[in-house]
């Protein structure tokens, strides 16, 4: 059990708030413009006022939304892909020219065409953010699928496995691993994505809330939309976290 | 080859397939346009120049705030990385601001430099601070103790200490880190320029999706897979480079 007051950590935390209180002050003595900076106790006034009065939870579970169901489209797919890809050398002859080629694209530049496609609408920043997000899982899933361990190969031969019983009984677990830690980058794309799309395509949601918090003027607001993305991107990234020990307990008993 | 050959039957086929269901009004979507007029407005806007002004726009900018990233991520780092103490007490610090998305600053960032180039940087300067700060931390972290021990003892100032020793050392390390953030400093000056800022790469692409020159947006979208194409080309290759000179370090 760890020391609930360790020496560091109150120095981590009096770090933190020194900072805040610095520009607390600075604030306060109008040194810095309060139309930038405006007073960090003004921003938690505002946050504090927005969790009151409820007006938080709608774009805060719009943006959690989108983000998930993009990332979980982008996981999908590339899971898919990157078994295909990693187990089949036919595949990969066909499938990595092209994909080699679309990978360096910013995701941010499909928006135009997505646009195009499916209008200013949820459909269009799911599919940029599934596009933009598949990148990491697939290329991990890739490296997973083509690094199953010899023995494990002959494992499933000598059972008499089929391609499919060995891609789900064999390969997928081995793989796991790589495909989480693709699943946690893919997360934190996805998050970014989803506000980028919110304020180009002015949809309901905590990207849109800084965007307009700006046009506004209301800077404020726009720290209280600042500190609410922080705390998601935190979160989620923990809840990721927390997946990967549950799925991948049996990794360290085994060791 | 063969894999050659393999590679090419899917891009090929679809494009061959895209011309000519367009061609012979089986595919009258107007947003796909077709890859003769794509390659057509892509050579218009090539040969009048402003495909270049637009890419030399977005690279200057992706290259200024990278600049500003590298000064400020070593600096720092190093300071962490040489002190453990003074990185214990700054990481949650780091590591809360570190997952806000850049893009979610641009607002900020627009309010403090209004459209441009400060706007623009600034935001990538902060989505390309955080790799090279963290891999120079680390990096600074490895230096074997000895080398510090050498500069102790030969009682070197500060300010040689960092060029003569600490630095060299890292280098090939935090040289890790800069091609991931050269990476991303593309990628999020692109994304600035789409969703905000009026110039660049950006900036023509979502005015061109806008004005319905839908052969002008396909063109601008395969240049900027090219780009970074070559981007990611001259990173994993060229990078390499100058670590060498440190070798017999």
């Amino acid at each position: 059990m760890r020391r609930l007051f360790d020496p560091i950590k109150l120095a981590a935390l009096g770090f933190a708030l020194l900072l805040l209180a610095a520009w607390q002050l600075l604030a306060d003595a109008h040194l810095i413009s309060p139309i930038f900076f405006p007073s960090p106790l003004r921003a938690f006034a505002v946050l504090q006022q927005r969790v009151a009065d409820g007006s938080l939870w709608l774009p805060l579970a719009a943006t959690s939304l989108r983000m998930t169901v993009g990332w979980l489209l982008a996981s999908v797919i590339g899971i898919a892909l990157g078994a295909a890809i990693g187990s089949s050398r036919l595949a990969r002859n066909l499938l990595d020219p092209t994909l080699e080629f679309i990978r360096p694209l910013p995701a941010s530049a499909v928006i135009p065409v997505a646009i195009l496609f499916l209008g200013l609408s949820n459909k269009m920043s799911i599919a940029v953010i599934a596009f933009g997000a598949i990148w990491p899982v697939l290329l991990a899933s890739v490296h997973g699928f083509s690094s199953v361990p010899l023995e494990l190969t002959n494992v499933s031969q000598v059972l008499g496995f089929g391609r499919w019983d060995f891609l789900r009984k064999i390969a997928f677990p081995s793989a796991l691993p790589d495909i989480v830690a693709g699943l946690r980058v893919s997360l934190a794309i996805a998050l970014i994505l989803t506000v980028v799309t919110e304020m180009q395509s002015s949809l309901p949601g905590l990207g849109w809330d800084i965007f307009s918090a700006q046009r506004f003027y209301r800077s404020a607001d726009l720290y209280a939309g600042l500190i609410m993305l922080a705390l998601l991107g935190f979160a989620a990234n923990h809840l990721i976290l927390l997946l990967e020990w549950r799925v991948l307990r049996w990794r360290d008993l085994r060791t | 080859m063969r894999r050659l050959l393999l590679g090419a039957i899917i891009p090929v086929s679809s494009l061959v397939a895209w011309e000519t269901s367009s061609r012979t009004g089986l595919l009258t979507l107007e947003s796909l346009s077709r890859p003769s007029d794509i390659v057509v407005a892509g050579y218009v806007a090539l040969r009048d120049g402003s495909l270049l002004l637009a890419t030399l726009q977005t690279c200057e900018t992706a290259l200024f705030g990278l600049a500003i990233a590298t000064v400020i991520g070593i600096a720092v780092g190093t300071i962490l990385g040489l002190v453990p103490t003074a990185e214990r007490v700054a990481g949650p610090t780091v590591e809360a601001l570190r997952p806000i998305p850049a893009i979610a600053f641009m607002p900020l960032a627009l309010m403090m430099f209004g459209f441009g180039v400060g706007l623009e940087a600034s935001v990538v300067a902060y989505a390309c601070v955080w790799p090279i700060l963290i891999v120079t931390i680390a990096a600074v972290r490895a230096i074997e103790g000895r080398l510090i021990e050498v500069a102790a003892v030969l009682e070197l100032p500060l300010w040689k200490r960092m060029t003569k020793i600490v630095l060299p050392a890292a280098f090939e390390r935090i040289n890790i880190g800069l091609r991931v953030s050269a990476a991303i400093s593309l990628v999020v000056a692109v994304t600035v320029e789409i969703v905000l800022n009026p110039r660049g790469l950006g900036y023509n692409l979502i005015l061109a999706e806008q004005s319905l020159q839908i052969g002008l947006m396909w063109a601008l979208l395969v240049w900027l897979c090219l780009l970074g194409y070559v981007l990611n080309l001259v990173l994993s290759h060229v990078g390499r480079g100058p670590t060498a000179i440190w070798r017999p370090l």
